[in-house]
């Protein structure tokens, strides 16, 4: 099983948890699979269109999946997946 | 609430000025106890940005991912972002608000060329929007 990675801010929607385990086969059933399990977790990983949020990353190993096949990209069962949120702002 | 050493406020305020008019940027860490947050350390983040800083700031994924390795190496939680506002109001901008996470408490610093500065902190609620968080002294734990 493939092991993701869950950042700091998120942890109160994983019951604390840092590290996930997932059957899944390509990002996009991983991040399904984490909704599922995890359902306040869920609008903080994907927009009312079932897409990724803005100002999230997702990496596949040391890979930004935008560098890979962005959702459809694979997972294998050693594979670590890390959800890093995109750190940004600035005054008006 | 935050409960913020006065050391630390001084290093942000430091890194901000010295940014200045730049905006500076980085991480914070401590303990959560009761919903009390209790700032022990601090991490000085490099604005990667690309063009103009003075106006807005970016952490980029890698150093990110050093912030969360560095809670962990020290057994403290990463309980924050902190960034500056040159020129600005300490309070959160539109850009702020977007990129915000949950949890996480935002410190944002106004900077003034003429030595004036303000430190509040700010965390998003459950509709995405940010609600002020008290910041006290640490020497007011007591």
């Amino acid at each position: 099983m493939a092991t993701v990675i869950i950042p700091t801010p998120l942890r109160k929607f994983t019951d604390n948890e840092s590290r996930l385990s997932t059957p899944a086969a390509n990002v996009a059933e991983a991040l399904q699979d984490l909704a599922i399990r995890f359902p306040n977790l869920k609008k903080h990983l994907l927009d009312d269109q079932g897409q990724i949020r803005g100002f999230l990353n997702i990496f596949v190993g040391d890979a930004d999946i935008r560098d890979l096949a962005l959702e459809q990209t694979p997972i294998s069962a050693d594979a670590v997946l890390s959800i890093v949120p995109a750190i940004a702002g600035g005054r008006q | 609430m935050l409960y913020l050493d006065p050391h630390i406020r001084q290093l942000m305020l430091e890194d901000a000025m010295q940014a200045f008019p730049d905006e500076c940027c980085g991480f914070f860490y401590g303990e959560e106890i009761n919903d009390k947050r209790y700032i022990k350390s601090m991490l000085i983040v490099e604005n990667a940005q690309i063009g103009d800083k003075r106006r807005r700031f970016e952490i980029s994924p890698k150093d990110y991912l050093r912030a969360e390795e560095y809670a962990e190496e020290q057994g403290l939680q990463l309980l924050g972002v902190y960034h500056s506002h040159p020129n600005s109001p300490a309070f959160p901008s539109e850009q702020d608000r977007q990129a915000a996470q949950p949890f996480f408490s935002y410190i944002i610093m106004s900077i003034y060329e003429r030595g004036r500065n303000n430190l509040l902190s700010w965390r998003l609620n459950d509709q995405f929007q940010f609600e002020s968080e008290e910041v006290l002294e640490a020497s007011a734990i007591a």
